[in-house]
C-alpha cells in the first residue's frame, strides 16, 4: 500500500476512504502533551540557563541592564579559559572518568554476584542479609565519610593512596555495591528459575548457568545498574572533596567549585561552561541507552 | 535408555512432608504418568529424579547407578518444563544445541541431530527465530526438541501441556505419543489431568498427599481402582458414590441404596462382600454403566426408573442427572432415549462394574 493513498477496496470493488482520526482522540493526545509541558520546562530550564550563560562574554554577564535569559552573541572565551587556565580537561575530566569506570566495574561485579546469591541461594539468614544490604544503602554518606577518613589514612601508611583517585576508587563502592545489589536483587527474582534449572540439566554448573544463561537474561538490569552507578560516581562530591586536595588529582565536581569560585567571587561564565561540559557525557550515555534503561527499570528495579 | 528405581523416597520441606516414602520401579523405555491433585508430591518426585531437589531420605537409581549425590548436569536427564523455560536470548537452533555444545559434541553432529529433531517436531523453518517470536505451541515443540536432541537416558515432563489451549493440548498429546513411539526412551510424565495420563502412559501412578495410591495400566486404573481416591480421580465425568448397605437376599447379596431401591450384587462377589453385611458402605458406579433402558440378558444388568433432574447434551451422549435418595448422580444415555426434565425415565444399571468401598479404610473391597 502506498503511503497516504487510500488503496483499500471494498468487497464490491469501490475504493474505500480511510477513516479520519476522531476529534476526541486528537483532543486527548493534545491534552497529554500539554500536561507534559510544565515538566519539560522545569527539567530543561537549568540546562538552558547553563548553556546560555556559558556562551556569554563576562561583560555581558555582568551587565545588569540586560536580560539573563538570552545572549546577544556567541563567545568562546569561557571554554578557552577552562582549557588553558585550569586542569579541567587534562586532569579533572580524566580523573573523573578513571574513577567512574573503575568504581563501576568493581561495584557491578561484586553487586551482581551478591544479588544473585541473595536471590537464588537458600541459606540461613538470607532474608536478614538482604535487609542488611538495604539498610547499609540507607546510611548517609555524610556520616560514613568520617570513619572512611580513618580507613584511608591507615591504608595510606602502607600504600600511598591519599590525594589520588585510588582513594575514591576504594570508597565509592561503599555506597555503590549496596545500591547495585539492591537493584539487581529485584531483577534476578523476575528471571524464571526454571530457565536456570534447565541449564543445569543441559549440563551447566551453577557458575556456567550464571554466565551463559542468567547474566544474558539480566542484561537490561545490569545495564541499568551500570548507568546508575556511573552517574552517581560522575556526580559525587563529598568523598572527593574530603579525600583530594591536590589540584591535579581533583575530580570534576570538586575542581569546579574550588577553582572557579574564589571566596565570594563566582566566575559565572567559566563555571557554567564547566557544568555544561560535565553534564554532556551523562546526557549522551542516557540518550543512547534509553531503551535498555526503561526496560531495566520496569522489569526489575521497581519490583 | 535406562530403568529408574525409587526406594523409600522421602522429602521434607521444613515441617511439610511433601513425599512420604514412595517405592516405584520404572522399566526401560516405559512411559510412566505421575498423576494426582495439586500438592500431592508428583512434581517434587520428578524434581528429585532430575536433581533439582535434595532427597531427604531414600534412594534413586537410574540405570544401575545411584544418583542421589550426582549433580543434575551429570545425570543425563532431559526435562520439559511447564512454562517451557526456553533461553530467551538464544535462537531456536541455539536453544536446541546448547546441551550438545556443553558436552563438546562435534559441530556437524550437532547440526545433524538438531535438523533431525526439528524434522520430527515440524519446526525446521523456525530454527533462526527467537523464542519470543514463537506461538505457545511452537515454544512447546522447541522445549521438546531441546530434550530430544540430547538423546538422554530419561525424559522428564512437568505438566508440559497445561499452558496450551484445549485444542492444541489434544494435538500435542498425540504428538508426544508419536514421539515416544519413534524416540524410544524412559519417560516420567507429571500431570494433574487424568485424561492425559490415561491416553499417554503405559502405566499410571496415582499420588495423593505424598504417597502412591495405586500403580497400574490405564485399564486397571479404570476397571479396578483400589482406593476411593483413585476411583474418584480416574474417569471423566467421575464415578458416582452412594451410601449403601449390603443385605442377604434370596441366597445371594443385595446392595440397598434407599428404602425402596436395591440391586442384586453380582453373584461371583458373594465371598468378597459377605463380611460387610449390615455395615454402612459406599457404592460406586461410573456414569457410563447406568444407561437408558436397553434389552439385555446378563443377570448383572438390572432396570429401574427415576425422574430426570438435569440434562447435559454432550453430542454423542447425554448426561442425565437423577436423584437417588438424597444424592444426585450422573448417568450416560443415548441422546434420543432421554426423557424431558421432571419426567420419569427407565434406566439399566450394569452391576458387574460396581465397586464397594469401606468408608473407614477408603479401600475398595
Amino acid at each position: 500500500m502506498s503511503s497516504g493513498e487510500a488503496t483499500l477496496t471494498a468487497s464490491d470493488g469501490r475504493a474505500l476512504v480511510l477513516n479520519k482520526v476522531p476529534v476526541w482522540r486528537q483532543r486527548k493526545s493534545m491534552a497529554n502533551y500539554i500536561a507534559l509541558l510544565p515538566y519539560v520546562f522545569f527539567a530543561l530550564f537549568p540546562f538552558y540557563i547553563m548553556f546560555i550563560t556559558s556562551i556569554k562574554s563576562d561583560r555581558e554577564i555582568n551587565n545588569l541592564g540586560q536580560s539573563p535569559f538570552w545572549a546577544t552573541g556567541v563567545a568562546t572565551e569561557n571554554y578557552a579559559y577552562l582549557a588553558t587556565n585550569t586542569g579541567y580537561f587534562e586532569h579533572w575530566m580524566l580523573n573523573t572518568f578513571i574513577v567512574t569506570v573503575a568504581s563501576t566495574i568493581i561495584s557491578v561485579t561484586i553487586g551482581t554476584l551478591a544479588a544473585y546469591a541473595l536471590a537464588r541461594l537458600r541459606f540461613r539468614g538470607v532474608e536478614i542479609f538482604g535487609v542488611a544490604v538495604f539498610i547499609s544503602y540507607l546510611v548517609p554518606q555524610t556520616l560514613l565519610f568520617l570513619p572512611l577518613i580513618d580507613v584511608i589514612n591507615t591504608i595510606d601508611d602502607y600504600v600511598p593512596i591519599r590525594d589520588t583517585y585510588w582513594s575514591l576508587i576504594l570508597t565509592y563502592p561503599t555506597f555503590l555495591i549496596p545500591f547495585v545489589t539492591w537493584l539487581l536483587l529485584g531483577y534476578f527474582k523476575t528471571i524464571p528459575v526454571e530457565v536456570e534449572e534447565c541449564a543445569y540439566l543441559d549440563g551447566c554448573s551453577r557458575l556456567g548457568a550464571l554466565c551463559r544463561v542468567v547474566l544474558p537474561m539480566a542484561m537490561p538490569g545490569i545495564m541499568c545498574a551500570v548507568l546508575f552507578s556511573a552517574t552517581l560516581c560522575w556526580n559525587e562530591l563529598l568523598y572527593s572533596l574530603v579525600f583530594i586536595q591536590d589540584e591535579t588529582a581533583k575530580t570534576l565536581s570538586v575542581g569546579v567549585i574550588t577553582e572557579l569560585i574564589r571566596g565570594d567571587i563566582y566566575y559565572w561564565g567559566s563555571l557554567m561552561a564547566a557544568c555544561f561540559t560535565a553534564a554532556l557525557p551523562i546526557i549522551l550515555v542516557f540518550a543512547f541507552f534509553m531503551d535498555y534503561f526503561v526496560s531495566g527499570l520496569t522489569a526489575g528495579a521497581i519490583k | 535408555m535406562a530403568e529408574i528405581i525409587l526406594r523409600d523416597l522421602w522429602k521434607f520441606y521444613d515441617d511439610v512432608e511433601a513425599v512420604r516414602g514412595i517405592n516405584l520401579d520404572i522399566a526401560h523405555n516405559e512411559f510412566i504418568a505421575l498423576v494426582g491433585p495439586s500438592g500431592c508430591g508428583k512434581t517434587t518426585t520428578l524434581r528429585m529424579i532430575a536433581g533439582l531437589e535434595d532427597i531427604t531420605a531414600g534412594i534413586i537409581e537410574v540405570g544401575d547407578r545411584i544418583i542421589n549425590d550426582v549433580p543434575p548436569k551429570d545425570r543425563d536427564i532431559a526435562m520439559v518444563f511447564q512454562n517451557y523455560a526456553l533461553y530467551p536470548h538464544m535462537s531456536v537452533y541455539q536453544n536446541m544445541s546448547f546441551g550438545l555444545k556443553l558436552r563438546k559434541t562435534p559441530k556437524d553432529e550437532i547440526e545433524r541431530r538438531v535438523r533431525a529433531a526439528a524434522d520430527i517436531l515440524n519446526i525446521g523453518e523456525l530454527l533462526e527465530r527467537r523464542p519470543k517470536q514463537l506461538s505457545g505451541g511452537q515454544r512447546q515443540r522447541v522445549a521438546m526438541g531441546r530434550a530430544i536432541v540430547r538423546d538422554p537416558q530419561v525424559f522428564l515432563f512437568d505438566e508440559p501441556l497445561s499452558n496450551l489451549d484445549a485444542k492444541l493440548r489434544v494435538q500435542m498429546r498425540t504428538e508426544i505419543k508419536k514421539i515416544h513411539q519413534r524416540v524410544k526412551t524412559t519417560v516420567v510424565y507429571v500431570t494433574h489431568d487424568q485424561v492425559e495420563a490415561m491416553t499417554l502412559a503405559d502405566r499410571i501412578v496415582v499420588m495423593n498427599e505424598g504417597i502412591i495410591e495405586q500403580v497400574g495400566t490405564p485399564e486397571e486404573m479404570y476397571d479396578a481402582p483400589q482406593t476411593l481416591f483413585v476411583a474418584s480421580f480416574i474417569g471423566s465425568p467421575s464415578m458416582n458414590f452412594l451410601p449403601c448397605q449390603v443385605e442377604a437376599e434370596n441366597g445371594g447379596l443385595a446392595i440397598r441404596l434407599t428404602d425402596n431401591l436395591s440391586f442384586a450384587a453380582p453373584p461371583d462377589r458373594g465371598d468378597r462382600y459377605s463380611p460387610y453385611i449390615g455395615k454402612p458402605m459406599l457404592f460406586g458406579i461410573r456414569p457410563e454403566h447406568i444407561s437408558d433402558k436397553r434389552p439385555h440378558t446378563e443377570p448383572t444388568h438390572l432396570d429401574f426408573t427415576s425422574d430426570v433432574v438435569v440434562l447435559e447434551p454432550m453430542g454423542i451422549d447425554t448426561m442425565v442427572f437423577i436423584n437417588v435418595g438424597e444424592t444426585e448422580i450422573t448417568t450416560r444415555s443415548r441422546p434420543r432415549a432421554v426423557s424431558q426434565v421432571g419426567e420419569p425415565m427407565d434406566f439399566t444399571i450394569d452391576m458387574a462394574h460396581m465397586h464397594l468401598i469401606d468408608p473407614e479404610s477408603e479401600k475398595v473391597v
